[in-house]
């Protein structure tokens, strides 16, 4: 398993995309071109049907992916040429259903032979996962990442530390995807307030984050943010490959 | 405790649970922690008990329908829900959640509704407290079902289009999952069935219970025994099948039948029979029975019935289906059609399509005449006047 930490003083950005949009077979091509403009880690979304946790743009993308045909079959087929191409860490997210009828023994599987580093699934809550999976996900080296929100309890937050062994997933605010970070006071004080917590994992930040501004106020506190939305959303643009580069020097230089 | 009721950890057997994402937990925490208790309190039951006997015209009669038994050979009666205020078993469920909301210091409700029945109802018990409502509904449904959109604004609730996926229940569903999840602190949101994470299916299930509570007394009144022999009720979700099920789930020897929609037949590809079609899975916080590709997708169901026109069950019903204390049969719409028109004819009542399904049952069952039936008459067939108008070209 890939560690995430930081290697200079810059915070780490992580990219979130959709496997199989805008095309079927984008999804590697994506992940090297995003590795060789500076992402310092990935996020590979797997499509699915009801995505409750996301805004209009992932929405979409999830549904244009289904409509290629993507699958987590075909997706595991794509990824086996993975860590050819790629060697930043990389996690897969997506819900909890497509992964319950491909078997999570077999998907936890999958994912170790792809050279996948952990899993984001939003709705397999901690109770399950420590009861039913955690041995699953273990035996395979795949670290789960736990969500974090201003509203979970310190308890919780430590609970979730304990059971963690990559970085916890710090949601800006508590929303769905695509909304815009809240640069107020109160955003700062809740990310203040965990970082003081002096927790054994890297945070990340996620959800609001789509642009310099936004990436370097979340990242004050945390060792990086995770930008979704305002990536996919140039996804279907015309040499959307060729427009990567640009994209994360924005953020990054 | 009941084998067919939730265990403390939200399961009932393998089903159940609360599927959520973090952003979620707090909401439904609370909720998990202050449900039972707040139920429990005897203000609550009393403000209950009240609004439900003087607003909603508890208790629903159990009515013995007596050219409908001739014709079928067994003594049944219909529990009559559709004779609720707004016309369905679905206020019992929302007059509860509105106290408990209230309770717990929320300011506005969020509900889903499909063919708008439940978003009435909502609307309704929001009006009656001067609470802020905003109800999600299905693009297509809206057009489907503009009488009950209607009235929904006219009882000053905003209805909200779901303009994703395919635009109609379950699409309504993830639109208000999504809005709960951006306003945690001050919403809850009232579901309309038996499902979603735990605690909502028990929940809902509890406060539907007074359908079989009130059963039960009625019968004894009326022939000495408490138990009929049979249960009938439609199940799209669920929610008035389990509370017609609920004080009888324990008593072995009353056979319970729930009737899904099977649409234009089992085999058309165009049905919402969720436990002959369906495999284990998670949809809206809980796992259960649900209609979904090999690849783990949602499948959109079909019926004309928009009420039972969705792609899972409720947890219970997964496990009354799996244990084999239920028997989960379907109708098609066809069959639920001449059911409704028949009860029409027969006894003078025009059902809901959805309670139609129920009803056309009785004609598979092989009675040998002593038998007493209960079949849940859930809702009236006011809504539907269009459907039938069309259907039998009047």
């Amino acid at each position: 398993m890939n560690k995430i930490e930081k290697k200079e003083e810059t915070p780490l950005l992580s990219i979130y995309f959709t496997a199989g949009y805008p095309d079927l077979d984008s999804t590697l091509h994506i992940a090297k071109k995003l590795e060789d403009a500076g992402a310092d880690f990935l996020e590979i979304g797997f499509p699915y049907s009801d995505p409750v946790a996301d805004g209009p743009v992932i929405q979409h993308s999830s549904e244009v992916a289904l409509g290629n045909g993507m699958t987590l079959t075909i997706l595991f087929e794509q990824l086996r040429h993975l860590r050819e191409q790629v060697s930043i860490p990389v996690f897969l997210m997506g819900y909890v259903n497509p992964v319950l009828q491909f078997g999570v023994e077999k998907f936890c599987e999958a994912c170790k032979n792809a050279g996948v580093d952990g899993v984001i699934i939003p709705d397999l809550p901690m109770y399950e996962y420590e009861e039913l999976y955690q041995e699953i996900f273990e035996k395979n080296g795949l670290a789960n990442i736990f969500i974090v929100t201003p509203q979970t309890s310190e308890e919780r937050i430590r609970k979730i530390d304990n059971l963690s062994n990559s970085f916890i997933y710090l949601l800006s605010s508590n929303a769905t995807t695509g909304k815009t970070l809240d640069v107020g006071e109160n955003t700062n004080a809740y990310f203040k307030r965990i970082h003081d917590m002096q927790l054994k994992n890297p945070l990340i930040v996620g959800f609001g984050i789509s642009d310099k501004a936004t990436f370097q106020k979340a990242s004050t506190y945390t060792t990086g943010a995770i930008i979704g939305s305002a990536f996919v959303k140039r996804l279907n643009e015309q040499d959307y490959l060729e427009k990567i580069p640009e994209f994360i020097k924005s953020i990054k230089d | 405790m009941s084998i067919y009721q939730v265990n403390e950890k939200g399961y009932y057997g393998p089903f159940g649970g609360a599927y959520i994402p973090e952003m979620l937990y707090p909401n439904v925490q609370e909720l998990r922690e202050e449900y039972l208790k707040i139920m429990a309190e005897k203000s609550f039951q009393e403000e209950f008990n009240q609004l439900l006997r003087d607003y909603v015209g508890r208790p629903s009669p159990l009515y013995h329908a007596r050219r409908l038994s001739e014709k079928y050979g067994a003594t049944i009666y219909l529990k009559r829900e559709d004779l609720n205020h707004t016309g369905a078993h679905k206020i019992n469920n929302t007059i509860g959640q509105i106290l408990l909301a209230e309770r717990l210091g929320k300011k506005r409700i969020i509900a889903e509704t499909g063919a708008g029945q439940h978003g009435v109802a909502t609307a309704t018990v929001c009006a009656l407290k001067g609470i802020q409502c905003a109800v999600y509904m299905g693009e297509i449904d809206i057009q489907r079902q503009a009488p009950n959109v209607a009235r929904m604004k006219m009882m000053g609730a905003e209805v909200i289009a779901a303009t994703s996926g395919s635009k109609t229940l379950k699409d309504a569903t993830n639109e208000a999952l999504r809005d709960w999840i951006n306003n945690p602190v001050d919403t809850h949101y009232i579901i309309g069935s038996v499902v979603g994470p735990h605690p909502y299916p028990d929940m809902v299930a509890r406060f539907q219970s007074i359908i079989s509570e009130e059963t039960k007394k009625q019968l004894l009144e009326k022939t000495g025994r408490e138990n009929p022999d049979i249960v009938l009720a439609c199940v799209g979700g669920g929610s008035n099948a389990a509370g017609m099920f609920y004080h009888f789930l324990d008593d072995e020897s009353v056979k319970l039948y729930a009737v899904e929609a099977a649409g234009h037949g089992v085999d058309s590809g165009e049905s919402a029979a969720t436990t002959a079609l369906g495999k284990e899975g998670v949809l809206h916080g809980s796992r259960s029975i649900l209609m979904q590709t090999e690849d783990g997708q949602v499948i959109e169901p079909y019926s004309i019935s928009a009420g039972l026109d969705y792609p899972g069950i409720g947890p219970q019903h997964a496990w009354l289906f799996k244990s084999g204390r239920g028997n989960y049969v379907s109708i098609t719409d066809d069959e639920a059609m001449h059911a409704g028109l028949e009860l029409t004819r027969l006894e003078g009542i025009i059902p809901a399509i959805e309670s139609s399904h129920a009803l056309a049952y009785l004609e598979k069952i092989p009675f040998k005449g002593d038998e007493t039936v209960v079949v849940c008459l859930s809702g009236r067939g006011d809504k539907d006047l269009d459907n039938y108008m069309k259907y039998f070209d009047f």
